[in-house]
C-alpha cells in the first residue's frame, strides 16, 4: 500500500513498522542507528520511491537519532532517491566497461527520447533517469536497472521496446 | 631514538610518531591537508605521499602515505624522488579541478593552506577545462561565512566539530564529486568552537564573518601576541588592527594553555573594542564641554586629589600593573579588590586549596591527558569554555590504552576510533543544572551546590578516611559516590575540576578534599579551579580590602574620593550600596574602556586601552602570568590604565609612582615588593631585548600602503610610533626570524602563509614552542605527603517556604561582561529569564513565559519563567550576568512575591 507524505504527518503502515521494528531487533538497544539502510529502503518503497526530508526525520525519530544523521546516509548512497520519482525509475549503469559497451550512446538516447536530463523525471512522470556505478553485470554491459530487475545487453532497439513495454503496464 | 634516512641524509627523531610529523619536525616542508597535529592521520587526501625503500639497494621504493607511516628504525624514504613528486602534483591537481581560484575575492587569500600547498607541490597551471560542480551556501549564524565551492574535501571541518568538538550539527552529505559539508539547513552553527573551523578548514569554505565586516588581508594586519580576556583560562591569541580597528582575533599556539584552538567568545567577542560606547577622550564632567585634553584632566585631578583622603578600587579583569600601579597609588591600606564579597571569598580560598596542595594545578595539555574526572559545581562549556574542549578528549585516555595494546599509533584516527567506537573514560559531573558535557559523562548529578559539596565530601572520604563522614546521603548518592570513588582511585593521573561558579565555598572544599585523599595514594593526582575573571587570580594574589569596606570607609568619613580601575561596580556589589558609595564620594575618578553605569556617576572619567591598547599581565586560573600586548598605537589620551596612573602619581609627587616610565619599571618594583611575583619577569622579555641589535616586528614583511593610508593627513612617511614598553615595534621593520614564544606577533614561514606555519615554530609537532611555551607559573603546589582536609560538610539543601534559593548560571554568549558588547556575541544571547523546575512551577500556578516576581537582596525582580527540571526543587537558576538580569550576590535565598502584584510598566527592577 503507498502512503502519502505531508508537511507534518509521515505515517508508516502497520506492516512497514513490523518490519522496521524486525529490523532494530537485529540491534542493541543503544544501538539502534545501525539498522538505519533497511529501514530507509523501506521507507523508500512506502513513500513512492522517494525519501522526503519529512521521511527521513521520521526515520530519524523512529531510530532515536538527529535528522541531520538520516541526511547524511540518505544523501550518500545513490539508491536513495531525494526527490520525487517517475513509475519506473531507471539507473544507467556508467562505469567504465559499460561506458565502452556504449553506454554513453544509451545514456544520450534515453535523454531525447524521455525529453529530460539524467537526475530529472521525463515529461510525463512515468519515467525517473539516473546513471549508477557498476551493477557487477559488467560482462553484459551496457545496463540497467528497474527496481531489482536487470536489463542487459542494451541498444537503442532494444531500449525503446522495454520503454513502450513499461509505458503499457 | 630512531634513525630515519629522508634522501640518504640520516636524522635521529622519536618513535611512535607518524613519518609527516617527523619531517615537518625536521623542518622539511612536506604538503600535508587531511592530516592535523591535533586531530591525527586519516591518509584521506593523499598529499602527502613519499616513497619509502626497502634498503639502500632498492632503487624503485614504493609510494606510501607519509602520515600513516610510523617511524621505524633505519627506515629510508624520499621526499624529493621524481616520482613521489609528480604524484604530489596530480594530487593537487585533482583536489583543485573544482576548486573555483577566487584567491583575489577569498577571505582565506594570503593565509590559505591551500595556497601554499599548492605552491609547494608544484601545480601552477590549470588543465582542467570542463564545468565545475557548484553548491548552494548556508547561513551559518554570525560567526562564520560559508562558501562550499571553493572545498577540497578533506573531511577535517567534520572531523573537528563532531569528533573532536562533539558537536552535532555539522555534518558531510552526499558522496563523489558532489561530497557537501555542512548543517542539515540553514541556521546557527551550535557548538562553542565552531570559529576553530576558520583556522582548521584549510581553504576558504570557513572564514570568519566579523573580519569579513572590515576585511584585512593577514599581511596587511599589524598584530600583536595577546591573551583572551573573557574567561580566567588565559587562551593564548593573535590580535590584528588596521585603520585603528580591531580586525581579528586568532588562535595563538600554547603547547601548554590552548594548543591549536580557542572558544567562539575568545575569537569572536574583541568587537566591544570598536564600540561607538568607547571611552577615547578624558571626560570631565562639571567641565564645557565635558571632554579634556590629557593634561587639563590631570590638572583637574591633581587639583582634587592632591587634598583627598583617597581609596582605589581594583579590578578582576584589568591587568596585574594596573592593579599594582593603583594599589602603590593609593597605599596598601586603601586599596580594594572591585570583586563581589563572595567571589572574592571563593577565589582567595582557590589560592589557597592550589598553594597547599599536594595535588598538582593542571594546565590545559594536562587536562587531556588526565584518565578519570570528576567536576564539582561547574559549568565548563559555559564558564571555562576550553576547558570543557580538553575535558572531550581526557575521556579518551582509558580507550586509547586498548587502541595501544592492538599496537595501533593514537594518532592513527581512524583505526583508533573505529576501535574504541563510543566508549569514554570515566567522567562525573555534578552540577546545578544539565551541562553539554553530560552527554560524555559516566554519570552526573545535578543538585543544590550544599548537595554537590556533600557527594564530593562523600567521594573523599571513601577515598582516604582522613576525610571527614558525610552521614545522611540518600541511596542514590552513596553509590554515586562510591563509584566516582573507585573511578578515581584506580586512574593513573585523575583530575578533580571544581571553581567559583556556584558560588560556593563547601563545593571548592569538598573538591580539594578529594584531590588531596588522591594524593595520598596517586601521587599524579591534579586540580584544576575556575575563577571568574581573565585576572581575579592574579587580584587575588596582589590581594587588598574587602569592596564593603571600600564603602565603609567612604560612608564613615574615613575616605572622602575614590579611584575605580576598569570596574562597573553595579556587576558586583547591590545597587543601593553603590549607588549611596558613590553618591557620598567627594570625587569619583573612573578609568575604563567602554561607559557603565560607574562610569555615569563618575566626575572624571579616563579613557583606558582595552587589551588591543594595552600592554599588560594576567595570570590564569593556573597560575600562569602571560604577557598581551599592545596592538596598535593609539592618540596620547588614550593609554594603559598604569600610565594613566603613573601620570596621576607623578602629577600629585607620589614617591614610588613618580620614578616608573614604563611596564618594566611597574614589575621590577612588583618582582621586589612581593615574593610571590618574583617570577614575573620570566614571563616575557624585558623592553631593552634585541635580537641582532633588532626589535621584533608587529606588520608582516608585505604590509602594504603605509604611507597612503595616511594620505590624508600626509603625503610624507610619518616617523614611526615608538614602543617604550616592549620588544616590539608598530612597524614592519625589524628582526625577521623567529622570536621568543612569548613575543611571536604572527606565526609566518616562507611558503607557509596559513595558521599551519606554527609547525615552524615547535620544538617536535605539536609539542612545546621552541624554548619553551609562553607565561611562567607562579604557583607550585607544596609537594607534601600530609594532606590537610577542610572538616566543615554542609547540611543538605532544604527549600524553604515562600522562597526561591536563587543559584547562579552560565552563558558563554552573555554572562561576560565585554564579550557581550560585541554584536556577534550578543545575537547568540539568550533573552533574560529565571529557572525552576516544573514542580515549583506548578506551585505557584506559573508556566513558561509567565513572570516571576521575587525580592532578592532589597531588590524588586520580575522575570520571565523558563521550567528548567534539573535544577533542584526549591531552588531557582538565576542567569549571571546576563543583560536584564539585575546583580546580586550569589547564592541566595529570594522571597516569592504574591504573583497578582500590578505592574504598571513591566520594569525589571524595582527597587
Ligand atoms: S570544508 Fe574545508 S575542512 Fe571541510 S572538507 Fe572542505 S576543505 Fe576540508
Ligand atoms: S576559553 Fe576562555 S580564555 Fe579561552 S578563548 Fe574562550 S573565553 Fe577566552
Ligand atoms: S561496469 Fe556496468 S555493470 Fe560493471
Ligand atoms: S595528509 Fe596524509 S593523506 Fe592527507
Amino acid at each position: 500500500m503507498e502512503q502519502t507524505t505531508t508537511q507534518n504527518e509521515v505515517q508508516f503502515s502497520d506492516a512497514a513498522m513490523a518490519e522496521i521494528r524486525r529490523y532494530i531487533s537485529h540491534y542493541p538497544a543503544d544501538r539502534k542507528k545501525s539498522a538505519i539502510l533497511p529501514i530507509l529502503h523501506i521507507a523508500q518503497a512506502e513513500f513512492g520511491g522517494w525519501v522526503s526530508p519529512e521521511v527521513q526525520d521520521k526515520v530519524a525519530e523512529i531510530l532515536d537519532i538527529q535528522p541531520i544523521e538520516v541526511y547524511e546516509v540518505a544523501t550518500f548512497y545513490t539508491m536513495f532517491n531525494l526527490k520525487p520519482v517517475g513509475k519506473h525509475v531507471l539507473e544507467v549503469c556508467r562505469t567504465g566497461p559499460c561506458m565502452l559497451r556504449g553506454a554513453d550512446h544509451l545514456i544520450e538516447h534515453l535523454e531525447s527520447r524521455l525529453g529530460c536530463h539524467v537526475g530529472e523525471n521525463s515529461a510525463d512522470g512515468l519515467f525517473t533517469l539516473k546513471t549508477v556505478e557498476c551493477l557487477a553485470a559488467c560482462g553484459m554491459g551496457p545496463m540497467l536497472q528497474i527496481r531489482e530487475k536487470y536489463y542487459e545487453n542494451l541498444d537503442p532497439q532494444k531500449m525503446d521496446q522495454l520503454l513502450d513495454d513499461l509505458s503499457k503496464e | 631514538m630512531a634513525t630515519i634516512y629522508i634522501d640518504n641524509v640520516p636524522y635521529e627523531v622519536k618513535p611512535g610518531k607518524n613519518l609527516l610529523e617527523a619531517c615537518l619536525t625536521l623542518g622539511i616542508n612536506l604538503p600535508y591537508f587531511c592530516w592535523h597535529p591535533a586531530m591525527g592521520s586519516v591518509g584521506a587526501c593523499r598529499q602527502c605521499a613519499v616513497k619509502v625503500f626497502k634498503d639502500e639497494a632498492d632503487t624503485k621504493g614504493r609510494l606510501i602515505m607519509s602520515c600513516m607511516e610510523p617511524v621505524r628504525d633505519n627506515i629510508r624514504l624520499s621526499v624529493d624522488e621524481p616520482e613521489a613528486k609528480e604524484f604530489r602534483e596530480h594530487v593537487i591537481e585533482w583536489l583543485m579541478t573544482n576548486h573555483p581560484h577566487d584567491c583575489a575575492v577569498c577571505d582565506e587569500g594570503g593565509a590559505c593552506h591551500l595556497q601554499d600547498m599548492t605552491v609547494m607541490s608544484g601545480h601552477n597551471y590549470r588543465r582542467y577545462e570542463y564545468k565545475k560542480r557548484t553548491y548552494q551556501n548556508q547561513y551559518l549564524g554570525p560567526f562564520l561565512n560559508h562558501e562550499m565551492n571553493r572545498c577540497i574535501q578533506c573531511y577535517r571541518c567534520v572531523r573537528f566539530y563532531k569528533d573532536y568538538a562533539g558537536g552535532h550539527d555539522l555534518d558531510v552529505f552526499a558522496a563523489h564529486n558532489h561530497v557537501y559539508f555542512g548543517r542539515h539547513e540553514n541556521g546557527v552553527l551550535e557548538n562553542e568552537f565552531s570559529g576553530n573551523l576558520a583556522e582548521v578548514c584549510p581553504t576558504g569554505v570557513f572564514t570568519d564573518k566579523t573580519l569579513k565586516q572590515h576585511y584585512t588581508r593577514k599581511w596587511d594586519l599589524t598584530m600583536a601576541p595577546s591573551v583572551c580576556q573573557h574567561c580566567s583560562l588565559g587562551c593564548n591569541i593573535s590580535a590584528g588592527e588596521r585603520y585603528g580597528s580591531l580586525r581579528q582575533i586568532t588562535s595563538r599556539y600554547n603547547g601548554e594553555v590552548n594548543g591549536y584552538f580557542i572558544c567562539d567568545r575568545g575569537r569572536f567577542g574583541y568587537e566591544f573594542v570598536n564600540s561607538p560606547a568607547r571611552i577615547r577622550k578624558a571626560l570631565v564632567r562639571t567641565h564645557l564641554p565635558e571632554a579634556v585634553t590629557k593634561e587639563v584632566a590631570l590638572q583637574e585631578i591633581w587639583g582634587e586629589l592632591r587634598q583627598a583622603r583617597l581609596i582605589g578600587i581594583g579590578s578582576p579583569r584589568a591587568s596585574l600593573e594596573s592593579n599594582f600601579a593603583l594599589k602603590a597609588l593609593v597605599g596598601e591600606n586603601n586599596f580594594h579588590l572591585g570583586v563581589d564579597e563572595n567571589d572574592q571569598d571563593l577565589v582567595d580560598l582557590s589560592l589557597k586549596i592550589l598553594r597547599k596542595g599536594p595535588a598538582r594545578n593542571f594546565s590545559l595539555r594536562e587536562v587531556e591527558t588526565a584518565d578519570a574526572v570528576f567536576i564539582l559545581g561547574e559549568d565548563l562549556t559555559n564558564t571555562a569554555p576550553m576547558l570543557a574542549l580538553a575535558v572531550r578528549q581526557s575521556v579518551r585516555q582509558q580507550p586509547l590504552a586498548q587502541v595501544a595494546q592492538a599496537s595501533i599509533p593514537f594518532w592513527q584516527d581512524a583505526a583508533a576510533r573505529e576501535l574504541v567506537q563510543d566508549k569514554k573514560g570515566p567522567l562525573f559531573i555534578a552540577s546545578i543544572t544539565a551541562t553539554k558535557l553530560d552527554e560524555i559523562a559516566t554519570a552526573t548529578a545535578h543538585a543544590s551546590p550544599d548537595a554537590i559539596a556533600r557527594l564530593g565530601f562523600a567521594v573523599a572520604n571513601l577515598i582516604s578516611e582522613n576525610s571527614p563522614v558525610v552521614t545522611h546521603l540518600s541511596e542514590a548518592e552513596e553509590t554515586m559516590a562510591q563509584q566516582i570513588a573507585d573511578a578515581l582511585k584506580t586512574a593513573k593521573k585523575p583530575l578533580i575540576i571544581s571553581g567559583c561558579a556556584s558560588g560556593s565555598e563547601a563545593v571548592l572544599k569538598a573538591a580539594a578534599n578529594i584531590a588531596g585523599a588522591l594524593c595520598e595514594q596517586v601521587k599524579t593526582a591534579g586540580i584544576v579551579l575556575t575563577v571568574p575573571e581573565c585576572n581575579s587570580l592574579g587580584l587575588a594574589m596582589l590581594g587588598g580590602h574587602r569592596l564593603e569596606s571600600a564603602f565603609e570607609a567612604i560612608q564613615n568619613g574615613y575616605a572622602d574620593s575614590v579611584i575605580i580601575l576598569e570596574n562597573n561596580l553595579y556587576r558586583c556589589a547591590n545597587k543601593t550600596a553603590v549607588d549611596s558609595f558613590l553618591g557620598h564620594a567627594k570625587e569619583v575618578l573612573v578609568l575604563d574602556h567602554l561607559h557603565h553605569a560607574t562610569t555615569e556617576k563618575a566626575r572624571i572619567v579616563l579613557p583606558a586601552g582595552t587589551f588591543a591598547e594595552a600592554d599588560g599581565t594576567l595570570v590564569n586560573n593556573e597560575g600562569r602570568a602571560q604577557r598581551f600586548y599592545q596592538v596598535y598605537p593609539t592618540p596620547e589620551d588614550l593609554q594603559e590604565s598604569w600610565r594613566w596612573l603613573i601620570n596621576i602619581g607623578t602629577s600629585l609627587r607620589h614617591p614610588v609612582l613618580s620614578n616608573w616610565k614604563n611596564l618594566d619599571d611597574i614589575n621590577q618594583a612588583l618582582a621586589e615588593a612581593d615574593n610571590q611575583f618574583k617570577g614575573i619577569l620570566a614571563a616575557a622579555p624585558p623592553a631593552e631585548f634585541r635580537i641582532a641589535g633588532q626589535k621584533i616586528p608587529r606588520e608582516s614583511h608585505r604590509f602594504s600602503g603605509r604611507t597612503a593610508m595616511n594620505a590624508h593627513h600626509a603625503v610624507s612617511e610619518p616617523k614611526p610610533p615608538e614602543d617604550p614598553d616592549t620588544p616590539l615595534t608598530f612597524t614592519m621593520e625589524g628582526y625577521r626570524g623567529e622570536p621568543p614564544s612569548s613575543i611571536i606577533p604572527f606565526f609566518w614561514s616562507p611558503g607557509w602563509n596559513s595558521i599551519q606555519s606554527v609547525n615552524k615554530y615547535q620544538e617536535e609537532i605539536g609539542g612545546h614552542l621552541h624554548h619553551g611555551d609562553p607565561g611562567i607559573r607562579l604557583i607550585e603546589p607544596v609537594q607534601t605527603n600530609l594532606t590537610h582536609y577542610f572538616s566543615e560538610v554542609p547540611e543538605d539543601f532544604a527549600p524553604l517556604q515562600n522562597h526561591l534559593f536563587m543559584v547562579p548560571l552560565y552563558h558563554i554568549f552573555g554572562s561576560e561582561e565585554q564579550s557581550i558588547l560585541a554584536p556577534g556575541i550578543a545575537q547568540r544571547a539568550p533573552e533574560p529569564y529565571v529557572a525552576i523546575c516544573e514542580a515549583d512551577a506548578h506551585a505557584l500556578q506559573l508556566k513558561e513565559g509567565n513572570n516571576l516576581d521575587f525580592s532578592l537582596e532589597h531588590q524588586i525582580i520580575r522575570l520571565p519563567v523558563k521550567i528548567n527540571n534539573d535544577i533542584t526543587k526549591g531552588t531557582a537558576g538565576l542567569p549571571k550576568g546576563l543583560p536584564g538580569v539585575p546583580y546580586a550576590e550569589l547564592p541566595a535565598w529570594a522571597i516569592i512575591l504574591k504573583q497578582e502584584t500590578t505592574w504598571k510598566h513591566q520594569p525589571q527592577i524595582i527597587s
